[in-house]
């Protein structure tokens, strides 16, 4: 995707200032998936291939019903199927993967290429295909394994909470295509509102664990979901416990940025001071000589 | 529908699918709303999240639907109705039904003939060489010398229609109703409770179903069955109850209205049959005089919708001394639906086909019989927007279907159609709801309209007989056709002409002088009909649709004073913009609602008032007593539907016929004596010794059956044939997931990919273990999925005894592992 003039940028990747904006930023926004109003259905997944002409491959089936099996650069949202036995009965817990719009995104602070990704004022993350060198950094930084490298054009994808969409005031395709409207979408705080009365419903049927997930290793998401089992978010075909960014990409763009940084100043340095105090380097007569008798006379 | 009619009179939804919202219980059986109807879905969704309904699914499988409900219990296929029983037994037994709806509302208090019996799983009547009870006399109510059906208020009498009922039901208890469906009995008891939690008129409990009941040999009685339930439980006529045939295609009840039935004609009046030769040997039989004091008895108005009917269809030359031109209908002997009309190209009795809209190769219940028919056939017309397995039924696609070319001689003609979003039209959703849609494209290339392309068939026949003549040419040639453009009529035109219009000024029969409506106008409703040849319409039940204020199927008023689902101003929903069917009873014999919370339709002191249009006499008092099943001559809901259905007045649990035991309750008739079997089939069911798994077919929310695979969007969803098995039965065969398996039946052999699943539950029937495999139907040789088999090879061919629905629900295979077809992916 281009970066999108009507949404203002909050942050970008490999750049330390966020860009001055002549606006006044808007609402966060969040989608809101509710798990347990969820039946599979996979209209959202549809949508998302109509709504960004993406022309993902027939695959074949291999034993189960998530189609295609994971994230690929042409499905950016699958949906995850789990049978799971908790108690004696049978749960059949599906979950609508894809981008979690982190507030504290991984793939944005591991990116070296400046404005490769985006972050808006209103919390959704974006790729901007333009600017992508496609080192695959974003993969590394990502806490929930979502971007993936297109081998066609070595470009990162992964939803785009339809940016194009919300810039117009529009909710995103998969939330628009839901039936059983599963998938809210709006701002932040309104989703959570919502959240509670959901989560009151399932506590009122028996699921005393029910809850919001919102992960704050991240910083919070503006994808969250309501889990039956919020204590157990494992069990929907692996959702992380407690998400963080890698620490490597804290290494790399914490400690050791100042560090090499540092290095680089500090090499800058050396040479300066080194000129100073020792000079130009020069060419001596005796060097002059031994270069004319290696070329036999016939001079440089 | 064939079992909706008999119970409440009509054959269809009785409520809309926006009350689901209204329910307090779910009950999704025989159907997968959340997986087939998943946007009718959302009001089961509503109604869990607005007010705590609780959602239960009882189903052979654990589905979609199953995954977001409250409660789940699985069965064997094709035990609906042992199952179904025993909710009644345990409804009687412990006394957990809606005693003053019950008295008021259905026949449970009427008597029956002492003759009527039921033994050895026969009821009275039966002829064996017939396969059918050719004598039903003793099925009937006792009547009085004033031809009233006598009733017992107290409801003791051992003749009365309660007790027979208490009787019928008392073999289903929770321990057989496990042997025979392998439903625990703990999780069968708990479905009861939450069921019986609506026997007032506090709460409501609505069931939705669809092919999963219709698809057996047995179906019109499963559904039956579910009727029983709703009166028991009062659960009929008011907001968030009802028996919801969820249907498919989004104009299937339309096609269904209009005449898809091989034996009705639009508005379900019946085709003549070849005994009735003349008008008023047709009518005789169709007099519906009521059988109980101050009945509306409706279906006492047939004559003036069936001359109106004739009126529409041939105007001017439909008079009433040649009897409205009767002689032009088709009298039927044998009735040509789908199965009959495959067995007799198989026979080689038929030159030619017109598949308009329908792959029946893929449709039909027995493929290789389909498949000798067609190349039986001297030409094959194949009129679909997309290509179909039908029209390519003569290629060799390796395994999946092969078949030598050379030896087929059929001619086969493709007629490209567009798709309704490329034409002016009018769906009829599953909630009777009539609503307009309009055309967004032109159709690709040559594609013209089924309208059109009807049109074109007709217009040549009319100029053949019109040169040649012909032995009968009276019919094709008085065909009313007054449409603005005759090679082209406008759908506008032909949704006015099926509503009805007024030929020559209708007076009112108590003051002649006075003129009600003036030749010209559009019917307002089909009250107005008359017998005498003054009005013309289409199908009866539609008439409402299109008056003089216009088009109502446009209208798109979303509004709903009342909060409770009823959206009069959007669209219109036959009959007479009703949106929830005998609503009269969401009020109590006095007129007053059950209660505040379920109130709808009640008595105001002059009229009936509420929610919704009445579905009754608007003035008629409650102190007059007539019943709110305005269709039955009894005014009451049946519980006992004396010889209205050819399996009997009680519902029985018959084995399907690929049976995987011996019924427990009478293993002399084991499957259900009078399901029709063709002479050609009878030696192609299963037995559990060669085939000792029970397999099940069913759709998936990805497909909408054998279309959209041809759609990228959908075949990247569901790419390939599987077949789902489940862990104990993988385990036992080797099969990991993934893996190739072949799934035979008596009538041949398929392969699929194993899905390996914890969803198929493992269950006990009759003391061992019964294991379940799953299949879905969407595949086939054309369309951007992979290729696959087509599953209809290993179903069988035999239909319902009611409605000639095939058994793809129920039957017996084997299942082992194998490789992988030639031509597949692997």
């Amino acid at each position: 995707m281009a970066t999108l003039q009507s949404l203002d940028i909050r942050r970008r990747s490999a750049s330390t200032e966020a860009p001055p904006q002549i606006r006044k930023g808007g609402v966060e926004v969040a989608k809101l998936i509710d798990v347990s109003k969820c039946i599979g259905c996979k209209a959202c997944q549809t949508a998302c291939l109509t709504w960004n002409d993406l022309r993902e491959p027939v695959g074949v089936t291999d034993g189960v019903y998530d189609n295609p099996r994971d994230l690929t650069p042409t499905s950016w949202t699958v949906m995850k199927f789990a049978e799971v036995e908790t108690g004696p009965d049978l749960e059949w817990l599906i979950r609508k993967d894809g981008c979690m719009h982190c507030d504290d995104p991984g793939c944005l602070k591991a990116c070296p290429a400046p404005g490769a990704i985006v972050q808006y004022t209103n919390g959704i993350v974006d790729f901007v295909s333009e600017n992508c060198i496609g080192c695959g950094y974003c993969v590394k930084g990502c806490p929930f394994n979502v971007p993936r490298i297109s081998k066609l054009d070595r470009k990162a994808y992964k939803c785009t909470l339809c940016s194009d969409r919300v810039a117009v005031g529009q909710a995103p395709a998969c939330a628009k295509a839901c039936p059983t409207q599963a998938i809210y979408f709006g701002s932040k705080e309104d989703m959570k509102v919502h959240a509670e009365g959901r989560i009151a419903d399932l506590k009122s049927r028996g699921y005393k664990n029910a809850g919001l997930y919102d992960p704050p290793g991240v910083g919070g998401t503006h994808v969250m979901y309501v889990l039956h089992h919020a204590d157990k978010p494992m069990l929907y075909s692996g959702l992380p416990e407690n998400p963080r960014i890698s620490p490597l990409v804290g290494v790399w763009k914490g400690v050791m940025k100042p560090l090499s940084l540092a290095a680089i100043a500090f090499a800058g340095a050396f040479g300066f001071l080194h000129y100073i105090t020792k000079g130009p380097n020069e060419v001596a007569e005796s060097d002059e000589r031994k270069a004319a008798e290696l070329t036999g006379g016939r001079g440089a | 529908m064939a079992s909706l009619a008999p119970s409440f009179g009509r054959g269809a939804m009785t409520n809309s699918w926006n009350d689901i919202k209204n329910a307090d219980v779910v009950l999704i059986m025989g159907g997968n709303a959340a997986e087939a109807h998943p946007c009718g879905f959302k009001w089961v969704t509503e109604a869990k999240s607005t007010h705590g309904a609780k959602l239960i699914v009882v189903d052979p499988r654990f589905t979609r639907s199953a995954a977001v409900a409250d409660m789940y219990a699985p069965l064997r296929p094709g035990t609906d109705i042992a199952f179904l029983m025993g909710v009644i037994n345990y409804l009687l037994v412990n006394d957990k039904i809606h005693r003053d709806y019950v008295k008021a509302f259905t026949n449970a208090t009427y008597l029956v003939r002492e003759g009527f019996k039921f033994e050895d799983g026969l009821f009275t009547g039966y002829d064996p060489a017939r396969r059918d009870y050719t004598d039903r006399s003793q099925w009937e109510y006792q009547f009085d010398d004033q031809g009233m059906a006598r009733v017992d208020e107290t409801m003791t009498s051992p003749n009365c229609v309660m007790s027979l009922l208490k009787a019928h039901a008392a073999r289903y208890t929770p321990e057989m109703v496990e042997r025979i469906t392998g439903t625990p009995k703990d999780k069968f008891l708990k479905v009861c409770e939450m069921l019986a939690t609506t026997a007032n008129g506090e709460r409501s409990m609505t069931c939705l179903y669809a092919l999963g009941w219709t698809q057996h040999t047995v179906g019109a009685q499963n559904i039956r069955c579910m009727a029983m339930i709703q009166l028991l439980l009062g659960n009929m006529g008011v907001p968030g109850g009802g028996v919801n045939a969820l249907r498919g295609h989004a104009n299937v009840q339309g096609i269904t209205d209009i005449g898809l039935l091989s034996t009705s004609t639009p508005g379900y009046l019946v085709l003549p049959n070849e005994r009735e030769t003349t008008l008023a040997d047709y009518l005789k039989t169709r007099a519906f005089k009521p059988i109980r004091p101050n009945q509306t008895s409706f279906w006492q108005n047939y004559n003036k919708f069936f001359v109106s009917q004739q009126k529409a269809f041939f105007g001017a030359a439909a008079t009433a001394e040649n009897d409205f031109a009767f002689d032009y209908l088709p009298k039927f002997g044998t009735p040509f639906d789908t199965m009959k009309i495959i067995d007799a190209m198989a026979a080689g009795q038929m030159n030619g086909l017109i598949c308009q809209g329908l792959n029946i190769l893929l449709a039909g219940p027995d493929k290789q019989k389909t498949q000798r028919g067609l190349a039986k056939l001297k030409f094959l017309v194949v009129a679909d927007p997309i290509e179909t397995e039908t029209a390519r039924f003569f290629e060799n696609h390796g395994e999946f279907h092969n078949v030598d070319p050379k030896t087929i001689q059929t001619e086969v003609i493709q007629l490209p159609v567009s798709v309704y979003v490329e034409e002016d039209g009018s769906f009829t959703n599953s909630s009777r709801v009539i609503t307009w849609h309009w055309k967004a494209a032109d159709g690709p290339g040559e594609s013209r309209s089924d309208i059109d392309i009807m049109t074109g068939i007709y217009r040549r026949l009319k100029a053949k007989y019109a040169k040649d003549g012909g032995a009968f040419p009276d019919p094709v040639m008085n065909l009313t056709w007054n449409y603005s453009n005759p090679a082209s009529p406008a759908a506008d035109e032909v949704l006015k002409e099926i509503n009805g219009y007024v030929l020559q000024d209708v007076t009112d029969p108590a003051d002649p002088s006075r003129v009600l409506l003036r030749a010209g106008q559009q019917l307002p409703s089909f009250a107005m009909m008359t017998a005498d040849g003054k009005t013309a319409g289409g199908c009866w039940i539609y008439t409402g649709c299109y008056t003089d204020g216009g088009n109502m199927t446009k209208r798109r008023d979303a509004s709903d004073p009342t909060g409770l689902g009823v959206h009069g101003n959007w669209g219109f929903s036959w009959p007479a913009n009703r949106r929830v069917l005998y609503n009269r009873a969401s009020a109590d014999a006095d007129g007053k609602p059950w209660s505040e919370r379920k109130k709808y339709v009640f008595w105001n002191g002059t009229r009936w008032t509420g929610a919704d249009v009445p579905d009754y006499g608007p003035t008629v008092a409650p102190n007059r007593a007539a019943g709110p099943f305005i269709m039955n001559p009894e005014g009451a809901g049946r519980l006992y539907v004396r010889g209205a259905m050819r399996e009997g007045p009680f519902p029985e649990h018959y084995e399907p016929m690929d049976a995987y035991i011996a019924n427990p309750l009478h293993p002399k008739v084991s499957s259900s004596p009078v399901a029709r079997i063709f002479a050609a089939d009878k030696d192609s069911f299963g037995k559990p010794d060669k085939f000792p798994i029970v397999a099940t077919t069913y759709r998936l929310t990805e497909h909408f059956h054998y279309w959209t695979k041809a759609v990228h969007g959908n075949a990247v969803m569901q790419p390939e044939l599987f077949v789902e098995v489940g862990e104990r039965l993988a385990k036992a065969k080797g099969v990991k997931n993934g893996d190739w398996v072949e799934i035979s039946s008596q009538r041949g052999a398929i392969k699929a990919k194993a899905v390996v699943t914890k969803r198929l539950r493992p269950i006990k029937v009759d003391g061992k273990d019964c294991d379940v495999v799953g299949l879905p139907i969407h595949y086939g040789f054309v369309g951007l999925t992979k290729k696959g088999y087509p599953t209809n090879v290993i179903t069988p061919s035999v239909g319902d005894a009611s409605v000639n629905t095939p058994e793809y629900k129920a039957f017996l295979v084997d299942v082992k592992k194998t490789s992988a077809p030639a031509t597949a992916t692997v």
